[in-house]
């Protein structure tokens, strides 16, 4: 027979509260992870998460782990998911469109399983020694425990994670290190360029905006000798907005009709 | 409440972020979930230490964190790199391999 309970003891009627309170708020927040589109909003509830993780070690009297749960996780790696979700573009979302047929129902029901193996076997599981707590090992304050056992027993791994940290950061600092393949083209450069064209239209520098009484000179095209308008006058930027005002008003009137 | 309960929020996160890790495209996103998976496991690590009254599961979840961040670091750095060369942030599009 099953029997749903571990028997590891009870907790204070406040820690059940508390508990009942944010476990359900946090599992929300998970699955609301899976479900939402943008990554910002799955970023901004994977926070909400790690913060009650935080509440329930405070509430398990690891008050350390509490706070750097709340320094590192959601102070610092946080962070750099938004800082890395900035970088790549703040509106990546997700394709819908399956590149393996049926991935999600089959994605699904294995965790479904995958998840009621995990509880039932901590459903199951017994534990033969009463629970004391941890009053007597935090008895002189929880980090003054923690770094007993982390500077006595777990030196060595202490050091070797030292040493993973270093390697991380470093290997952090070449993977983001670029080359760049060439260098900005200076005035010189660009210079250069112009008179290597095969036409020499160019070669004097582009026409500037033209500039009108009545607009604003930046967005009107000047006008050549020939009286027509320049395109290249306008800046890119304002040409890729399409913020151009049709200067066929100032043009002037062609030879022909000038002689009619 | 049984302490127990919290071994059950545990695993029930850990087997939500390996639902988003499968399902989600967005490579970003797949790297929160397998934070919220070590996040899960941390959350058993303390319950654990509570529950044989010692303080070594709170240790090894310390160590749990340093490794999470290390690994944070070097698979941002990844993505980074890798949308610098494909302009994609999505984990299918990475699939050069295959073809």
């Amino acid at each position: 027979m099953i029997n749903f309970a571990l028997d590891v003891g009870t907790t204070a009627t406040p820690e059940s509260y508390l508990f009942y309170f944010l476990a359900p708020l946090s599992v929300l927040a998970a699955l609301g992870m899976l479900l939402v589109k943008k990554a910002v909003h799955s970023a901004l509830l994977l926070a909400w998460v790690m913060i009650s993780l935080a509440i329930f070690y405070i509430a398990q009297e690891a008050l350390f782990l509490g706070i750097v749960q709340i320094v590192v996780y959601t102070g610092a790696v946080m962070m750099l998911f938004l800082f890395i979700l900035m970088l790549v573009g703040i509106d990546t979302s997700d394709s819908l469109e399956e590149n393996i047929p049926r991935l999600r129902p089959i994605a699904i029901v294995a965790a479904v399983g995958f998840g009621g193996l995990l509880v039932s076997l901590i459903g199951r599981a017994t534990f033969n020694r009463p629970i004391t707590g941890l009053a007597a090992a935090n008895a002189e304050g929880n980090a003054f425990g923690i770094a007993v056992q982390l500077f006595t027993r777990y030196v060595f791994a202490f050091e070797v994670v030292s040493a993973l940290l270093i390697t991380a950061a470093i290997g952090a600092m070449v993977l983001g290190h670029s080359q760049k393949s060439k260098s900005n083209n200076s005035q010189r450069d660009l210079s250069i360029a112009r008179f290597r064209e095969d036409n020499l239209k160019d070669a004097a520098g582009l026409p500037s905006a033209g500039v009108y009484a009545l607009h604003n000179a930046v967005d009107v095209p000047a006008l050549l000798p020939t009286g027509q308008a320049a395109p290249t006058s306008i800046s890119k930027v304002l040409q890729a907005r399409g913020d151009i005002i049709e200067s066929t008003t100032f043009e002037m009137k062609k030879a022909e009709e000038e002689e009619k | 409440m049984a302490v127990a309960n919290y071994l059950y929020l545990s695993a029930i996160l850990f087997t939500i972020g390996a639902i988003g890790v499968v399902v989600r495209r967005n490579s970003i996103v797949v790297f929160m979930c397998i934070e919220l998976m070590l996040n899960a496991a941390n959350l058993a690590f303390v319950t654990f230490a509570r529950i044989n009254s010692n303080l070594e599961g709170q240790v090894v979840a310390f160590f749990t964190m340093v490794v999470a961040a290390c690994e944070v670091v070097v698979g941002l750095a990844i993505i980074v790199t890798i949308y610098r060369s494909r302009r994609s942030a999505s984990v299918d599009d990475a699939s050069l391999l295959k073809r």
